[in-house]
This record gives structure tokens, C-alpha cells and sequence, in this order.
């Protein structure tokens, strides 16, 4: 039941999506998001698109998968597009009750729909052809800057990577403690919303603890190979542009101005 | 308790499909004291968890004192409640504030009221030797061994008629490893309840069980008493288990020419039977 949540999961193909640095990805998936929101008119729909398309046939990812993942924001996009429909002024169409549906209600709400069908695809693209941890590395890199105004990077992105790699840890934990206490007659899916919530105490009580004795573990382990932040902090594989990269970066750089022609003169 | 060909597929459909369970049958008398020994990935832990009906059988049928678990209308909660499983690193299931509610815990949920799930959890509590001093104190101020006598106290106030345990002595000191099993021993002989026991100290197994089932990638390689099984300690070498070191010890004496019975699982039965054989040479 919780294995089945593909948001933010690695997709293995090897293609040449996959092998770029995660700088670029990092860029790419900020030119994407801009280029949602900024694109206008037909032409730019279809250039956005075409892009998208593109890119997911490069990352050799199925389609299908990726498909899977926009069900989990399923709800949030026909609420989204109902708020659009009914409450956008304009030149009514027709009225049900009290609920006008205009024409730019209709407009606004497919526009919505596409933008947030495209920035989940878009995003989830990254995760899926970025591990976990090359995306932090990533981002720490990226933001290393940032280290000037005393921002931690390093540590922000060392949090990241541990939560990151607990997921998967706690979810069979739970699945774990969840059997432990139905053997002992307990029951997580009867009963009215106060008896649910009340049930889950002997489940999240022995997680909590199971957390921080990990945690607690993980700390003495770290300082036992003499862990102490991210200054003068070598990296085994560090990252390195390589030529395939500079080529995406000018990729990216070319489709945001196409667009950005395109809106002017369009 | 009767298993009927029962298969277990993971991830049945999918590229990572796997026989964690291949055609198991196996009928469990009532009053026996049983080892499930295997090695890590052999399947004993599925086993054990399709007995109180956890996991659901892909294919074949479980039947309890008779009937078929998964009929329509079987309740799978009294299933539970009669075939108490306790698993690895129970202590990890402690959530309550006292060591006394966390084993009213099993016993509420059966529907008892207060009173009689508390006399329930003093019982289990004196049956598995903890000092009645510690009982409203928090379970996690226990020591390790001492945790994992509450977390098996938990699941005997349910009063199973099978009580099941996955490596109950896994991290354990050999004192506490000794007085778990010994109150195990205790259990069955005065309570009369069933008890599999799932380890891979064949040493463990050997001084308890009457019957060991031993399991080999999701299949049982042998079940039978424990002298017949360690008769092939070779074959259970190939399966990375091996027998009681005392069964080593008796062939070699053989070998070397002393009449000794191979039989002998446990130090004291090796002690008398050396101790027979030397009076014979005198």
C-alpha cells in the first residue's frame, strides 16, 4: 500500500538525460517551470510541448509511468479547474443554479490544467532520471554561493540526503510495527475518524522511538568516521561539467529565448 | 493446524516476481513444541506470518482446528487472537505508558474489560518471570532482555492456543537467551500450548523442540524429529545451517573407532553416551 507512491522515484535507463550533471537538470527543470507560466498564445503551447516531448523520448522513461504519478494530484488539478470553470468573470455561457460557467472560465481552466499537468510531468522528470543523492549533491553545489550569507548549504543538503534516504527505512518500519500490533488483535481500518486517529498511537509511538534510535545510531556512526560539517569536505565523485552538458545548457538557453521571441512577436 | 499447498508469490505479475513459498504442507499437532530452522531468505518468516493469517496465500488453503481461514466470514481477528505471533525484535512494538497496559494492549482488543484484560496481563507477566515491582514503571526504562519479556508477555495475555516466535532470541545474552527459552519450556509443559519456534541456533532448537521443520528456499528441505534431521548434517552444510556442535563431536568419536551413538543432540545426552563408553572400556 505505501510501495505504491511513484512521486520522486529513480528510473534507470542510462540515457543521456540521466548522465548529465544535475546542475543542468537542476536549470532545466527552472527553465521548464518559466517557460509553463510564460509561454502565450498556441504557438508557445506547442513549442512548451513539443520540448516536453521531446525530453521524456530522450530519458527513454515510459510515458506510462510517468503517466502513473499524475494520479496522485488527480483531486487537486479537478479542483483547480472547477474553481477556474465557475468563478472566472466574463461573457456567461450558460448557468446552473447559482454556478455561471463563462468562456474565460473555460479557458482559464483547461490553461490550469495544462500548466499543472506539465509541471508535475516536468519536475518528476528530474526525479526520475536523477538519484537522490546526485541531486543533492547537486543542489549543494549550485547554491554554494549562498555559503557567503552564512546560509548552510552543506548541511541543508546533508539533511536532505539522510531524510531522503530514511524514506524507504521507515516505510518498511512501519510496515513492520503495523503487523506486530494487528497480531496483537489491533485494527487501522475500522471505526469512526476519532477511533482511526486513536489506533494509530501503537503504530507511530514505536516509530517515533525506532526514528531517534536511528538517528541516534546514524550521529555516533558519522562522528566515528570523524564527520564535521561540510568545510575543507572532499567528495569521491565530485562533479565536473563535461561536454554534453555545455551543449544542454545552450539547449535550454535557446528554447527559453524561443519562447520569449515568441511572445513578443506572436 | 493444517497447511494445504500453499504458495506465496511476491510481487506476483510484476519483473520482480519471486516464490517466497513453494507448495508448503505441513500439519501442526496440538501440544507440540516445534524449531523452524532455515537460513536468512528461506521463507521461515512468511511462513509463520500466513499461520495467523498476515499474508494471504496465492494459491492453497490454511485450515484451523478444522476449518478453512480464508472462507468468507472466517474471522481473521480470532484467528489472531488464537495463533499469537510474536515477531523479531518484539521489544520493538512497546508503545504504552506502563509495562502493564502495554500487555492490557492485546487483551483489550480481544473485547475483555479492564479488569479481567489486567488479571490476563499480571498472569503473562508472572509466566515470564518479570518482578512484579516493575510493572507500572515505562517498559523503555528495561533492559533489552527485559523489554522482550513484555513484548512476549503481550502477545501470551492474549491466552493463544499457538504461540508462534520469530528468533525470540536474536541480540540476546546467553543468560537471557537461556531463561526465555527455558520459560518457553516452561510454557508448553504447564499450559500445554503449541510452540513453533523459529531460530537458526541449531543448538537452541536441539535442547527444546520434538520436531524440526527445516526450510530451504521457500520449500521444506526435511521435517522430523531433531535426531533425524541432524542425521544429515552434510546436506544441511550445503544449505548454510549446519547441526549441533556435539553432532560433529559424536561422528568424529565414531571415526575414530569409539562406539558412540550419533544420536545424541544435546551436551547431556553427548555426556552420558561418552560416559557409557568410557565405562565400558574401564
Amino acid at each position: 500500500m505505501l510501495r505504491d507512491i511513484t512521486i520522486g522515484q529513480y528510473y534507470p535507463t542510462g540515457s543521456v538525460i540521466h548522465r548529465m550533471d544535475p546542475r543542468v537538470k537542476l536549470f532545466g527543470t527552472l527553465v521548464f517551470l518559466i517557460s509553463v507560466f510564460a509561454y502565450k498564445g498556441i504557438v508557445g503551447l506547442a513549442v512548451v510541448t513539443l520540448f516536453l516531448a521531446a525530453v521524456i523520448r530522450i530519458s527513454k522513461v515510459p510515458f506510462r509511468y510517468m503517466v502513473k504519478g499524475l494520479r496522485a494530484i488527480m483531486v487537486l488539478m479537478l479542483i483547480t479547474a472547477l474553481f477556474n470553470l465557475f468563478l472566472t468573470p466574463g461573457e456567461p455561457l450558460f448557468q446552473i443554479w447559482k454556478l455561471k460557467i463563462t468562456k474565460e472560465g473555460i479557458a482559464a481552466a483547461v490553461r490550469m490544467a495544462i500548466r499543472l499537468t506539465y509541471l508535475i510531468l516536468g519536475t518528476s522528470l528530474m526525479t526520475l532520471t536523477t538519484t537522490p543523492n546526485q541531486l543533492t549533491d547537486g543542489l549543494e553545489k549550485a547554491l554554494r554561493p549562498l555559503n557567503k550569507i552564512h546560509v548552510p548549504v552543506h548541511e541543508i543538503a546533508m539533511m536532505m540526503s539522510i531524510a531522503l534516504r530514511f524514506i524507504p527505512i521507515l516505510i518498511e518500519e512501519t510496515d513492520k510495527i503495523m503487523k506486530a500490533q494487528t497480531a496483537r488483535g489491533a485494527n487501522f481500518d475500522e471505526g469512526n475518524i476519532i477511533q482511526k486517529a486513536k489506533s494509530l498511537v501503537p503504530l507511530l509511538v514505536p516509530l517515533f522511538i525506532s526514528a531517534f534510535r536511528r538517528a541516534n545510531d546514524l550521529a555516533m556512526a558519522m562522528e566515528a568516521r570523524c564527520y564535521c560539517g561540510g568545510d575543507g569536505r572532499t567528495k569521491m565523485k565530485p562533479l565536473r561539467y563535461q561536454g554534453l552538458d555545455y551543449k544542454a545548457y545552450a539547449a535550454l538557453i535557446l528554447y527559453l529565448a524561443l519562447l520569449f521571441v515568441l511572445r513578443v512577436v506572436v | 493446524m493444517k497447511l494445504d499447498k500453499v504458495n506465496y508469490i511476491y510481487g506476483q505479475g510484476s519483473a520482480y516476481e519471486m516464490y517466497a513459498l513453494k507448495d508448503i504442507n505441513l500439519e501442526i499437532q496440538d501440544g507440540q513444541f516445534i524449531g523452524v530452522i532455515g537460513h536468512t531468505g528461506s521463507g521461515k518468516s512468511t511462513l509463520i506470518q500466513h499461520m495467523n493469517g498476515l499474508l494471504r496465500a496465492t494459491t492453497g488453503t490454511i485450515y484451523y482446528n478444522g476449518e478453512d481461514i480464508y472462507a468468507e466470514g472466517y474471522s481473521m481477528r480470532k484467528l489472531r487472537s488464537k495463533v499469537g505471533l510474536v515477531f523479531q525484535y518484539p521489544e520493538h512494538q512497546l508503545f504504552e505508558t506502563t509495562i502493564l497496559a502495554d500487555v492490557c494492549f492485546g487483551p483489550m482488543n480481544q473485547g475483555l474489560d479492564k479488569n479481567a484484560a489486567e488479571l490476563r496481563a499480571f498472569e503473562a507477566l508472572r509466566s515470564v518471570g518479570l518482578s512484579e515491582k516493575l510493572y507500572e514503571q515505562s517498559p523503555f526504562d528495561l533492559s533489552g532482555g527485559q523489554k522482550r519479556r513484555v513484548a512476549i508477555a503481550g502477545v501470551l495475555a492474549m491466552k493463544p492456543e499457538v504461540l508462534i516466535l520469530d528468533e525470540p532470541t536474536a541480540g540476546l545474552d546467553p543468560k537471557g537467551r537461556d531463561e526465555i527459552l527455558d520459560q518457553l519450556a516452561k510454557l508448553h509443559r504447564e499450559n500445554h500450548i503449541t510452540i513453533i519456534l523459529v531460530s537458526h541456533s541449531m543448538e537452541d532448537v536441539a535442547k527444546y523442540v520434538e520436531r524440526i521443520i527445516v526450510m530451504n528456499q521457500g520449500s521444506v528441505m526435511y521435517d522430523d524429529s531433531p535426531k533425524n534431521v541432524f542425521r544429515y548434517y552434510k546436506e544441511l552444510e550445503t544449505v548454510g545451517l549446519a547441526a549441533p556442535q556435539v553432532t560433529y563431536l559424536m561422528h568424529e568419536l565414531r571415526e575414530k573407532g569409539f562406539p558412540v551413538s550419533i544420536e545424541a543432540t544435546t551436551v547431556e545426552e553427548a555426556k552420558q553416551e561418552i560416559l557409557k563408553v568410557m565405562r565400558m572400556h574401564d
